[in-house]
C-alpha cells in the first residue's frame, strides 16, 4: 500500500518535472524559434557569472521576474474569482496528465508497474473533460477583471473554445472505433499490431482524416495563432488584460503546458505512443527473419525515450505552425469551426464505421 | 479501481499544489502600491465610462445552446464507437440515423443562419 503510494508519487514527479520543465524551456524555445524564422538573434541577455548558454536563463529570470513583480488585483472586480482563475488554468493544463501512457508496463522486482500515473478506464473522457474544464478559467478571469476588453475577450474566447470543442469530441470517436477502447494503454498498445506485416498501426495510419481535425481542433483549444484570438498579443484584447505577476504568468505556463498536453495526446493516439516500430518486450525484430533480444529495462527505457522525443517533436511543430501562419478572422474560424470541421468530422465518423464494417 | 482513484486524488493534489504555491508566492513577493490611477481598469488610458460588466450579443448565448445541444449528442457517440465490433450491422446503421439526424440538425442551423457572423 505505501509502495504503491511512493511508486504513484515518484510517477507524478516524473510527469510533471518533464511537463514544467519542458513549458519553461518552450518559452525560450518559442523566442528562439520566431528569432530564427524572422532573422534575428532572439533572447540571449540573461546571464549568470557571464555565461549565457544561448539565453537558457530566461526562463528562470522570467520566472523570478513574475513571482516579484506587484500581485494587482483590481479594487473594483472579485478578488476571488479573480485568484481562482489562474489557479485553474494551471491546474485543468496540469491534471490533463494523469492519463496520458508513457510507456509500457515495467516489470520490476517482481511488480509491474504501469507507466502511466492513473490507468483510468474513462481515459479519453478524462482528457476531453479536464481540457474542458480550462474554459472557466477564460469565462472567470473576464468576468471577475472589471473591464470591458476583458469581458469580450473571454466571450470571445469562450465562444471559440466551445466551437472547437465540438470538432475536438467529434475527431475522437474515430480513434476509439479504429482500436475499440477509450483506455489510453489499450489504445498505444493496440498501435504495436503491424498492417501487412510491415507498416506500423499507428492512430496516423488508421485515421489520417481524424489526425487532421484532431489536430486543428487541438491547437483551437490551446488559444495559438492561428486561433489566438481570445489573447491577440498584437492588440491585446485578451481574456487576461487585467493579471500581473505569476496570475498573469499561471496563464502563460498554462498555455505552454497546454501545448504540451496537445504533443503527448498527440503522440498517445496518433503516433504510436511509446511504440517504436520492430521494437517489442523480446527485442528488436524483423518481421519473419529474426529477432535480437534486448534486455526489458533498455526496451522500456528506449520506449519513455521515443515518447518524450515524440512529444517534444509535436511541441516544436506547433511553434512552427504558430510562426507561420497569420491569424484567422474572427468570423472565419467559426464558419472554419461549425461549416467544416464539424461535417468533415461526421464524414470521417461515417467512413471509418463503414470501412471497419466492410473490413 | 481504488488504486486509481488514489492516483488520480495524489495527481490532482500535486497540481493544486504547484499552481496554488505559484500564485501564493506572487501574492506575497510583489510589493503593493496602489495608486487611484492604478486601480483603474486597462482601457488604452481612458477614464472608463459606465460599468464594466457590458452587454454582449445575444449570437453568444445561441451559440452557447448549440454547442450544448451537440456536444451532448457527441457523448453518445463515445459507447457506441467502443462496442462497435459488437454491434455489427445493427449499431452501424443505427449509428447512420443518428449521425443523419445530427447532419439535418446541423443543416437547419446553418440554413437558419445561426453559424453566421456580422
Amino acid at each position: 500500500m505505501y509502495l504503491d503510494v511512493i511508486i504513484t508519487l515518484l510517477k507524478i514527479a516524473i510527469v510533471f518535472g518533464f511537463v514544467l520543465n519542458v513549458a519553461a524551456i518552450l518559452s525560450w524555445a518559442e523566442r528562439k524559434q520566431s528569432a530564427v524564422m524572422q532573422d534575428r538573434i532572439g533572447a540571449n541577455r540573461a546571464d549568470v557569472l557571464g555565461f549565457r548558454i544561448f539565453g537558457l536563463f530566461h526562463p528562470i529570470a522570467d520566472t523570478i521576474k513574475m513571482l516579484t513583480k506587484e500581485d494587482w488585483v483590481p479594487p473594483a472586480g472579485d478578488a476571488f474569482v479573480h485568484t481562482l482563475a489562474p489557479f485553474l488554468a494551471l491546474f485543468t493544463a496540469l491534471v490533463v496528465f494523469a492519463v496520458i501512457p508513457f510507456g509500457d508496463t515495467l516489470h520490476i522486482a517482481g511488480r509491474d508497474i504501469p507507466l502511466q500515473i492513473a490507468d483510468l478506464n474513462v481515459g479519453i473522457l478524462f482528457i476531453v473533460a479536464f481540457g474542458g474544464l480550462g474554459f472557466y478559467s477564460v469565462v472567470l478571469a473576464g468576468w471577475s477583471s472589471e473591464n470591458k476588453y476583458s469581458l469580450l475577450g473571454s466571450i470571445r474566447a469562450a465562444a471559440q473554445l466551445i466551437s472547437y470543442e465540438l470538432a475536438l469530441g467529434l475527431s475522437i470517436v474515430g480513434i476509439v472505433m479504429a482500436y475499440g477502447s477509450i483506455e489510453l494503454d489499450d489504445i498505444a498498445r493496440g498501435q504495436g499490431q503491424y498492417v501487412l506485416g510491415v507498416i506500423p498501426y499507428w492512430g496516423i495510419v488508421a485515421q489520417p482524416l481524424g489526425f487532421i481535425l484532431f489536430f486543428t481542433a487541438a491547437m483551437a483549444e490551446t488559444k495559438r495563432v492561428p486561433f489566438d484570438l481570445p489573447e491577440s498579443e498584437s492588440e491585446i484584447i485578451g481574456y487576461f488584460t487585467e493579471y500581473s505577476g505569476m496570475k498573469f504568468g499561471a496563464f502563460w505556463m498554462g498555455e505552454f503546458i497546454e501545448v504540451i498536453s496537445v504533443a503527448g495526446v498527440v503522440t498517445a493516439l496518433y503516433f504510436g505512443g511509446w511504440q517504436i516500430p520492430f521494437l517489442s518486450n523480446q527485442g528488436v525484430f524483423i518481421p519473419g527473419l529474426f529477432t535480437i533480444p534486448l534486455p526489458h529495462l533498455l526496451v522500456v527505457l528506449l520506449q519513455v525515450s521515443a515518447f518524450g522525443l515524440k512529444v517534444l517533436f509535436f511541441c516544436w511543430f506547433m511553434l512552427l505552425v504558430r510562426w507561420t501562419l497569420p491569424r484567422f478572422r474572427y468570423d472565419q474560424l467559426m464558419a472554419f469551426g461549425w461549416k467544416f470541421m464539424v461535417p468533415l468530422a461526421l464524414v470521417n465518423i461515417a467512413v471509418t464505421g463503414l470501412i471497419k464494417y466492410v473490413f | 479501481m481504488e488504486g486509481h482513484g488514489l492516483a488520480v486524488a495524489l495527481t490532482f493534489f500535486t497540481a493544486a499544489f504547484i499552481a496554488g504555491l505559484l500564485i501564493f508566492l506572487t501574492s506575497v513577493l510583489g510589493p503593493k502600491r496602489l495608486t487611484p490611477v492604478k486601480a483603474l481598469p486597462f482601457e488604452c488610458g481612458m477614464e472608463p465610462s459606465g460599468p464594466a460588466r457590458v452587454a454582449f450579443p445575444v449570437k453568444f448565448y445561441l451559440l452557447a445552446v448549440l454547442f450544448l445541444v451537440f456536444d451532448v449528442e457527441v457523448v453518445f457517440f463515445y459507447p457506441w464507437a467502443v462496442l462497435f465490433d459488437k454491434l455489427a450491422l445493427f449499431g452501424l446503421l443505427e449509428m447512420m440515423v443518428f449521425t443523419a439526424i445530427l447532419a439535418v440538425g446541423l443543416l437547419y442551423a446553418w440554413k437558419e443562419g445561426a453559424l453566421e457572423w456580422r
